[in-house]
């Protein structure tokens, strides 16, 4: 029997049994599709989270106290004000050091509160960082100097406590002192499930008379090159070394940053798929299950193909050809049941997905895969039956 | 595979040296049933020449539709030596046995087995898929044997589209499209009314002289039986009268096999018979019995599955 001819009879054999095939090929669709979906929930976050790693600014070197490594404690800084000052002699440049001290708190507004990040910064921080704002000013260098009680909000503190006016030249009370808003920021989104617009930033020595501590926790250099990050970074942590000897510094750049979440949310896209991959595995033992109920049911017609003479291969090919056209034409609407799930939950919900080739080859190639595999044992038998025995079967 | 010798001699019988259709030489069936040996043919021989016209006769269990399963290669006999087309089919694998049934073999069923959903034309071209004949060739000789078999107005009605007569004689032009050496039909009328059923007869005996296909016919009907140059009657897995060799029948008993207890014969043979009530005694079984043993049988209709 030529292929061709198989095909068609393959073909005929599913429309014969619309419900069945239908159902049958839905555990397929579904295996496929979800398959499809959360590796594009994988991917489509991965790209984003490597975005805003990447939209902080360029050429940026964290130094932090303690090694910077996932599921490592945070280390209480010893860091100073002095100390930022040694680190940017050894920069050379100020307006490219910025600095944090971090910590929660309440802002009040009226009868409004909101549980917020409050962070200590210098006036270089939207030189160092990449960030707008969407009205008003940014910290002054003479704010930071006099320590003045001046507050830039995120977006998402601006619209809980002033829902309904404009929040410039208003009061913030902040730990229960009170700030003046003098600008708010452009959101930025959430990352991570983070809401990366719930902030309020003070100047740095604002915040350390606040909390009452000289403590500064982090500090951010935007490099002048690429070339000579790494050399600039080993530069700022032999300095703070040997200003603090009992401590570990650390200064890691964007490009370490990605690859260590690159290696979690690859993870987690591997685990999400073979999630996935075991509905698709359950789908093909319901194609091996269907195929064989379609071997006994038509029993009498392979008798008669065999006595007009069929050979025992043409009845096996034509029952796996069943199987792999069952497995991937499932396959094939699981793609595009997936890649439209997909589409939809990017457009509509705040969970970012982003299609990738290598996703839906393997998801089709698994689904044939699949029908060959579990098809092949309802062939075999179908092909060795005794046609005596089945032309007799009622 | 080249035509079968028994083919080309066909057109020629005043050679006197026919080749055989099939030959069966002391062929013998037995099947294992959970363990117990269940002998459903012992030791038959007999020559299908290329034009025959042969009814097979023989009560319930007689062993009529393992012989049948055997002439078409189906089955393959568990001892003895049987030739189809020239070929010893003891020495063809299933595959080859495939091809020798396409080409050599045509079947007609009781039951027409016609595939559902399909048309006319497509059930008649079935075998020649197997063949790997190209679709429009298929189509061409489909529609022609329709038309010899008087469906040339029906070739894209489907099976449930059609009267009986008209499915058995989709099925007949199935088994003929091959232009196949022997037509082996179960039963042929056998599911069909009387004046429907005459007709069918009728084509068969109209192609079998037409193209000189060998037509061997399985019948409970003792006036089909009648119409057929040949009569073969059997009886518990032996063929007791053969009226093309009336003096060389086997001449034993129904009684024989209580002589041998590791056989079996599990189906209805002469006692449970006359139990059924339909027939008044036993046939004699001798050479001239042949006639009147099938005129007493019972006409009951055979399950395909009574084979043993």
């Amino acid at each position: 029997m030529r292929v061709a001819e198989a095909w068609r009879v393959a073909l005929d054999a599913l429309r014969a049994n619309r419900l069945r095939s239908a159902l049958t090929m839905l555990g397929v669709i579904i295996g496929v599709a979800s398959v499809v979906l959360l590796v594009a929930i994988g991917t489509g976050t991965k790209q984003k989270v490597e975005q805003q790693v990447e939209g902080l600014g360029s050429n940026l070197l964290l130094v932090v106290p303690g090694r910077i490594e996932v599921g490592n404690a945070p280390v209480v800084s010893p860091l100073t004000l002095k100390d930022v000052d040694a680190v940017t002699r050894v920069v050379g440049d100020p307006d490219r050091v910025a600095v944090t001290v971090a910590s929660g708190a309440t802002a009040r507004a009226g009868a409004r509160s909101d549980f917020t990040t409050v962070q200590g910064v210098l006036e270089t921080t939207p030189a160092v960082f990449t960030r707008s704002l969407a009205r008003g000013r940014y910290l002054t260098g003479t704010d930071v100097d006099t320590s003045r009680r001046v507050a830039v909000l995120g977006d998402s503190v601006a619209r809980a406590l002033f829902p309904d006016r404009d929040p410039l030249g208003q009061q913030v009370a902040l730990a229960g002192v009170r700030f003046r808003v003098i600008g708010v920021f452009a959101p930025l989104g959430q990352s991570l499930g983070v809401d990366r617009d719930d902030e309020v930033h003070v100047p740095v020595t604002a915040a350390q008379r606040l909390w009452g501590t000289q403590r500064v926790d982090g500090i951010a250099v935007k490099a002048p090159d690429r070339e000579r990050i790494d050399e600039l970074g080993e530069r700022i942590v032999a300095e703070l070394n040997r200003r603090h000897p009992d401590t570990e510094f650390s200064a890691v750049t964007q490009q370490q940053i990605l690859g260590v979440l690159g290696d979690i949310l690859g993870v987690l896209t591997g685990v999400l798929a073979a999630i996935a991959g075991i509905s698709l595995l359950v789908g093909g033992v319901g194609v091996s299950n269907i195929m064989l109920v379609s071997v006994r049911e038509r029993t009498r017609e392979i008798g008669l193909r065999k006595a007009v003479g069929a050979r025992p291969r043409d009845i096996g090919v034509q029952f796996l050809l069943e199987a792999v056209l069952l497995t991937t034409i499932g396959g094939l609407t699981g793609m595009a049941l997936g890649v439209g799930t997909a589409l939809l939950v990017d457009a509509l919900s705040p969970i970012p997905a982003a299609i990738t080739w290598w996703s839906l080859a393997l998801a089709f190639g698994v689904s044939a895969v699949v029908g060959i595999v579990f098809g092949v044992v309802p062939a075999q038998r179908a092909g060795r039956l005794d046609p005596v025995v089945a032309l007799r079967t009622e | 595979m080249t035509e079968p010798v028994a083919a080309g001699s066909r057109g020629d019988p005043s050679t006197g040296e026919r080749v055989a259709a099939i030959e069966a030489v002391d062929v013998s069936r037995t099947y294992q049933l959970d363990g117990v040996s269940v002998a459903a043919l012992r030791g038959v021989s007999l020559t299908v020449q290329p034009g025959d016209y042969v009814a097979l006769v023989g009560p319930s269990g007689s062993g009529k539709s393992t012989l049948m399963h055997l002439l078409g290669g189906l089955d393959r006999p568990t001892g003895g030596r049987l030739v189809i087309g020239g070929r010893d089919v003891n020495t063809l694998a299933p595959p080859e046995m495939a091809t020798l049934r396409n080409e050599t073999i045509g079947f007609v069923f009781q039951a027409f087995y016609l595939l559902p959903r399909t048309s006319a034309v497509e059930n008649v071209a079935l075998p020649l898929v197997y063949r790997g004949v190209s679709a429009r060739q298929r189509r061409e000789r489909a529609a022609a044997m329709l038309g010899r078999v008087g469906l040339g107005h029906r070739l894209d009605h489907r099976p449930n589209q059609m009267s009986g007569g008209e499915q058995q004689r989709v099925a007949i032009a199935r088994a003929l499209v091959t232009e196949p050496t022997v037509l082996l039909a179960d039963e042929p009328t056998g599911n069909l009314d009387s004046v429907t059923g005459a007709a069918v007869l009728e084509l068969l005996e109209q192609l079998n002289a037409e193209s000189g296909v060998a037509l061997v016919m399985v019948t409970h009907d003792q006036e089909v039986a009648a119409r057929a140059h040949r009569r073969i009657t059997m009886r518990d897995g032996v063929v007791v009268a053969d009226s093309a060799h009336p003096h060389s029948v086997h001449d034993r008993p129904p009684s024989v096999d209580h002589g041998r207890p590791a056989t079996l014969i599990s189906a209805p043979s002469a006692e449970p018979r006359s139990a059924s009530g339909s027939g008044p005694g036993h046939p004699s079984g001798g050479s001239g019995g042949a006639a009147g043993a099938t005129g007493r049988l019972p006409r009951e209709v055979e399950r395909p599955g009574g084979a043993a």
